[in-house]
């Protein structure tokens, strides 16, 4: 029986990365071997370092975990030759609101990313890599240490990989509930032992990392689009997609939709087509409200926004981002006051403390937003919410301070009517 | 102080798998696991991570204040943490929190005057797409309804 699934997948899907989920044994090595597992590090290991690099530029991968930095450039800038031990750190502490991608990912195909890890530290000379797995997905932490120890049985993984003479081993390593350890340098510090505070850059991961090492360090769906990358050559990943955006991501969907899941599209796949036919559409026949196109820190999209390709420069363009891949739908229905208050509360509660326009900051806007929604709202409130989130934009020691302001401001501008709504409505409630 | 053997095995294994004097690392799931066990971060189980990563116990004590995962006062045996955040709150989430609420009796952060059950209103947990969900312990519950969280709770009150 294959494995159940999270979601029926979609006919109108391209599977690169999720082609082996719904397998039988999807997670175990022997399927993975079955169905093009450790080609491509068989492929790899007859490479240069360099044209492994080279590989990974021409894919045109772009980071899955939100930012979107190009992929290769940023293992281009490890210093292969520094003679400190050089370390590859996979971010699972998948946490953006709307995201639950990487889950799946570890969960069908642990040795996907496994291979990508291995291709990484041929890349770079790495020998040792940790997973950063988020506390709340123990059984996630359990499953890649079972898949790993499987890796090590076969020679996947240990001393003389598969008679190469390349050494690599492989761990994970939990958290315990940090929204802000999936920012690359305070998951660092967090690998480390202390609060996971962010460090100021330069020096970047690739050159001070981990243990002020040389570190690699990028998302879950980052490294496991390396094996198709190598195996089937980067030239066929970035024709996936569109210029400077290759290949296929998993988007997850969850909101007002009918058919809310992960689903696996070329970058570029047109926005309204993928809420229409392959999230199925809205329930109940109601109308599209806005999109949060990729986790809660992207500007909010209000609907007649939404006709436009799914890539990261088209998104850019309309003044959002494509993050990580999290989409979240809203209908007619839906509270605008309560959407803003809730991120809010979430970026409040998950400020590190670190950097004041932070801290104050997402404190202060919870506190006007929840006095707003409470009834106590004042007409000016709607211009301070937005003055205190431009205040914070760019101020802030990390990019969670951005994260916390983009949307409000996106919200606060695009949905003032509802604001106003809610004055209105709080205002009559005070006549009867 | 001691753990199951299970857990000093896990723990032995953990103090070798980061570079030669940076043990500290181990801190984090260290704390986890062994919270897992002893019920909450307690001032010994604190100084026994200190002493097992070559720390002063404050350096373990401020990381303890930072993660949300790490509780000082015991959690219920069956911690109840229902995601109200933006994909679960449009459908259903934020609803789904009161309703445990009204049913255990205990609102954030509380346990049962048993110290069976407790409740947590919590960040998400990466369930969007089969939301609204709910973690009990370690695992996940999707697409819970108040009825389906009816049945989860008075499964837990049987088991105890």
């Amino acid at each position: 029986m294959p494995k159940r699934l999270y979601n029926e997948p979609s006919p109108l899907e391209t599977k690169v990365l999720s082609k082996r989920f719904g397998l039988e044994n999807s997670e175990s090595l022997a399927t993975y071997i079955a169905n093009d597992g450790f080609k491509a590090f068989q492929k790899a290991r007859e490479m240069k370092p360099e044209q492994i690099i080279e590989e990974v530029k021409t894919s045109a991968l772009r980071g899955r975990g939100g930012a979107g930095f190009p992929t290769g450039l940023k293992w281009s800038f490890v210093p292969r030759s520094s003679p400190k031990p050089k370390y590859i750190v996979v971010n699972a502490d998948e946490s953006e609101p709307g995201t639950c991608k990487d889950r799946l990912l570890m969960e069908y195909d642990p040795h996907q990313l496994i291979e990508g890890i291995l291709i990484g530290g041929l890349a770079i000379d790495s020998h040792k890599g940790y997973i950063y797995i988020r506390g709340e997905y123990r059984y996630l932490i359990e499953h890649m240490d079972r898949a790993i120890a499987e890796a090590y049985a076969q020679g996947y993984l240990g001393k003389n990989i598969l008679g190469t003479g390349f050494d690599f081993d492989l761990y994970t390593h939990s958290g315990a509930g940090a929204y802000e350890c999936g920012e690359e340098t305070a998951l660092l510090d967090s690998i480390e032992g202390k609060r996971g505070i962010p460090r100021m850059k330069p020096p970047f991961p690739a050159v001070a990392g981990a243990w002020a090492s040389p570190t690699l360090l990028n998302n879950v769906e980052t490294f496991s689009a390396i094996p198709a990358i190598i195996r089937d050559g980067g030239a066929a990943f970035a024709a996936l997609g569109t210029p400077k955006n290759g290949g296929t991501r998993l988007l997850c969907v969850s909101g007002h939709v009918n058919k809310p899941g992960v689903y696996e599209v070329p970058l570029g796949y047109p926005m309204m087509k993928f809420i229409e036919e392959i999230a199925g559409g809205i329930p109940g026949g109601k109308k599209l409200k806005a999109v949060v196109p990729g986790g809660s820190s992207c500007p909010i999209l209000k609907a007649d926004e939404c006709d436009i390709p799914m890539d990261y420069d088209s998104l850019a363009k309309i003044g959002s981002m494509l993050g990580s891949g999290g989409m979240v739908v809203l209908d007619e229905t839906a509270d605008m006051v309560k959407f803003a208050l809730r991120i809010m509360r979430f970026y409040a509660h998950e400020s590190c403390g670190w950097c004041i326009p932070c801290r104050e900051g997402t404190t202060w806007l919870r506190k006007i937003l929840q006095r707003f929604d409470d009834g106590g709202g004042r007409h000016e409130d709607v211009a301070l919410l937005g003055e205190l989130s431009k205040n914070m934009l760019g101020r802030t020691f990390c990019a969670l301070g951005d994260a916390a302001a983009m949307p409000t401001i996106s919200i606060v501008e695009k949905f003032a009517d509802d604001f106003e709504k809610r004055l209105a409505r709080d205002r009559q409630m005070v006549a009867v | 102080m001691t753990f199951s053997p299970k857990l000093e095995e896990k723990f032995a294994k953990m103090l070798t798998i980061y570079p030669e004097g940076r043990q500290r690392s181990a801190i984090v799931p260290m704390l986890i696991y062994a919270q897992d066990e002893v019920g909450s971060i307690t001032p010994e189980l604190i100084d026994e991570v200190a002493r097992r990563c070559g720390v002063p116990p404050l350096q373990v004590d401020e990381v303890v204040g930072y993660y949300s995962m790490l509780h000082r006062k015991p959690m219920g045996k069956y911690h109840v943490q229902v995601c109200t955040n933006i994909s679960c709150l449009l459908v259903g989430g934020m609803e789904l929190y009161e309703h445990a609420s009204k049913k255990l009796g205990i609102g954030h952060k509380q346990v049962t005057a048993d110290g069976q059950i407790s409740l947590e209103e919590v960040e998400c947990m990466g369930a969007c797409s089969w939301a609204p969900a709910v973690e009990i312990n370690y695992d996940f519950h999707h697409h819970v309804t108040p009825e389906k969280l009816d049945q989860l709770i008075d499964g837990l009150k049987k088991t105890q």
